[in-house]
């Protein structure tokens, strides 16, 4: 096995054991779109309508929340140290983990969407809609997630810091997220148009946010 | 002088205590010249006197952007030159950036009140600066909270260099969607598209915040320089005090 694959496996496999966070997002997400209906009112018209923005929202949070600790606890037990020093290129052993990452609480997020559009009085088709729109962004909150996850290794700091300084930074893809699956509910916009931009930002902070990640890592690590 | 001469920090501020004065004064002169020019501007035949605000509202909005592209360079100038001032500048230029920001929206807001309708929409250019000034909020905050400057100083710079990619999302949001903002008027394509009678007051007046934010700045990264020399006293001194196990 190559060393990559070694950390991709080690990663999922850390995730889903005891003491993983692979559920704790899907379950953060849940209790999110439950509370909505007792703030606002079981209406079920105005749910219907805001219910896209609700799902974003919640996956958005969650799948931050879930990054917070992701170079911490490998600085902790000293195996960032190893990756550091070894053979391959940071960049690629930061990609590995944010798709380790991204494939155990990303995709859970993705998969729970159906069952979430159902208490948002959503439709088969919407919640398709709004799933699919989930699929090509929450990458794009991973990657960016990522940053603020590899500044908190330097800063030694985590938590609501680093929630301001990521979170204005993944406004362009709630924006788009959302006005994707608007179009794909209600329209009168073509689905195309929205969707393909989310897919260009996905695509673009898979770039910014390796590269950037694995910069503040070694900024970090002196 | 070269850039690297002024790595010294006692040279600079040298320079910057004979520059100050100098500039201080200029300003005030551009100033009047400009708020003068406003003055005799001639109002507009559908807006009246409140298109006044744009000789505020645009440099400030200018100034906003350029200073976080000055942040952007002085990031580059921490991670790539690890030239000692950088992060020294990136600090100081921050808090006078989100001022400049926070103008913007607030003369923005108030223009937009007697023209739109009302304070705010959620248009792409207003949300795009507004997106701006929490970046700076941002910013401002991992400063004050990292205690050692330079590490503090390597966090920064690469999330600035991370946000300036708003930096053309802003520029062109007007020209990418239709929003109720107004396009681009001055720089642009095929020249600007005012009256000589209101562009050059508007001109004037950039000029005049531009050398407002060079004196705030070069100020400002003079006493960062002083505050960090009273820090490291401080610890010298701590150290050296009895008892201190030092």
């Amino acid at each position: 096995m190559s060393p990559l694959a070694a950390l991709f496996v080690r990663d999922i496999r850390l995730a889903v054991r005891v003491g993983g966070g692979a559920g704790i997002g899907v379950l953060f997400f849940l209790i999110v779109v439950v509370l909505t209906p007792f703030a606002i009112g079981p209406d079920l018209a105005l749910l219907g309508r805001i219910g896209p923005a609700i799902l974003w929202l919640g996956a958005l949070l969650a799948s931050l929340l879930t990054l917070d600790r992701l170079f911490t606890v490998d600085h902790e037990d000293g195996s960032l140290d190893l990756i550091l020093m070894s053979d391959m290129p940071l960049e690629l052993a930061v990609a590995a983990k944010a798709l380790a990452q991204w494939l155990t609480t990303g995709l859970p997020l993705v998969i729970a969407t159906p069952l979430l559009g159902l208490f948002m009085n959503l439709d088969g088709d919407a919640s398709a809609a709004v799933a699919l729109t989930l699929l090509a962004g929450t990458p794009a909150l991973t990657f960016i997630g990522l940053i603020g996850a590899a500044l908190s290794v330097a800063l030694r700091r985590g938590g609501l810091l680093l929630a301001v300084l990521v979170l204005p930074l993944t406004v362009p893809v709630l924006i788009f997220g959302v006005a994707a699956s608007n179009a794909a509910i209600i329209g009168p916009l073509p689905f195309g148009t929205p969707f393909t931009i989310l897919c260009a930002l996905t695509l673009t902070s898979l770039v910014v946010g390796i590269f950037a990640a694995a910069a503040a890592l070694r900024q970090g690590i002196e | 002088m070269a850039l690297i001469d002024l790595a010294n920090p006692t040279r600079f501020l040298n320079l910057a205590h004979r520059m100050l004065p100098w500039l201080a004064e200029i300003t005030a002169a551009v100033f009047a010249i400009g708020l003068y020019l406003t003055y005799g501007a001639p109002d507009d035949y559908q807006q009246g006197a409140t298109v006044k605000i744009m000789f505020i509202h645009v440099p400030s909005a200018w100034l906003g952007m350029f200073c976080w592209g000055l942040m952007s360079l002085a990031a580059l100038g921490t991670l790539v030159w690890r030239h000692p001032l950088a992060d020294v500048a990136a600090k100081a230029a921050a808090p006078i950036g989100a001022a400049f920001t926070f103008l913007c929206l607030v003369t923005g807001s108030l223009w937009g009140r007697p023209m739109w309708g009302t304070y705010w929409v959620w248009d792409a250019r207003l949300t795009s600066v507004l997106i701006l000034f929490l970046m700076y909020l941002g910013v401002i905050a991992l400063w004050r909270t990292v205690e050692d400057p330079s590490r503090a100083a390597r966090a920064v710079a690469i999330l600035t260099l991370v946000g300036a990619i708003n930096l053309p999302i802003i520029k062109w949001s007007v020209d990418w969607w239709n929003t109720l903002h107004q396009p681009a008027s001055v720089l642009k394509l095929g020249g600007p598209s005012i009256y000589p009678t209101i562009l050059i007051p508007l001109l004037v007046m950039a000029l005049a915040f531009t050398l407002l934010f060079v004196t705030l700045h070069i100020a400002a990264m003079g006493n960062e320089i002083l505050r960090r020399r009273v820090r490291s006293l401080m610890l010298m001194q701590a150290q050296s005090a009895p008892g201190s196990g030092a």
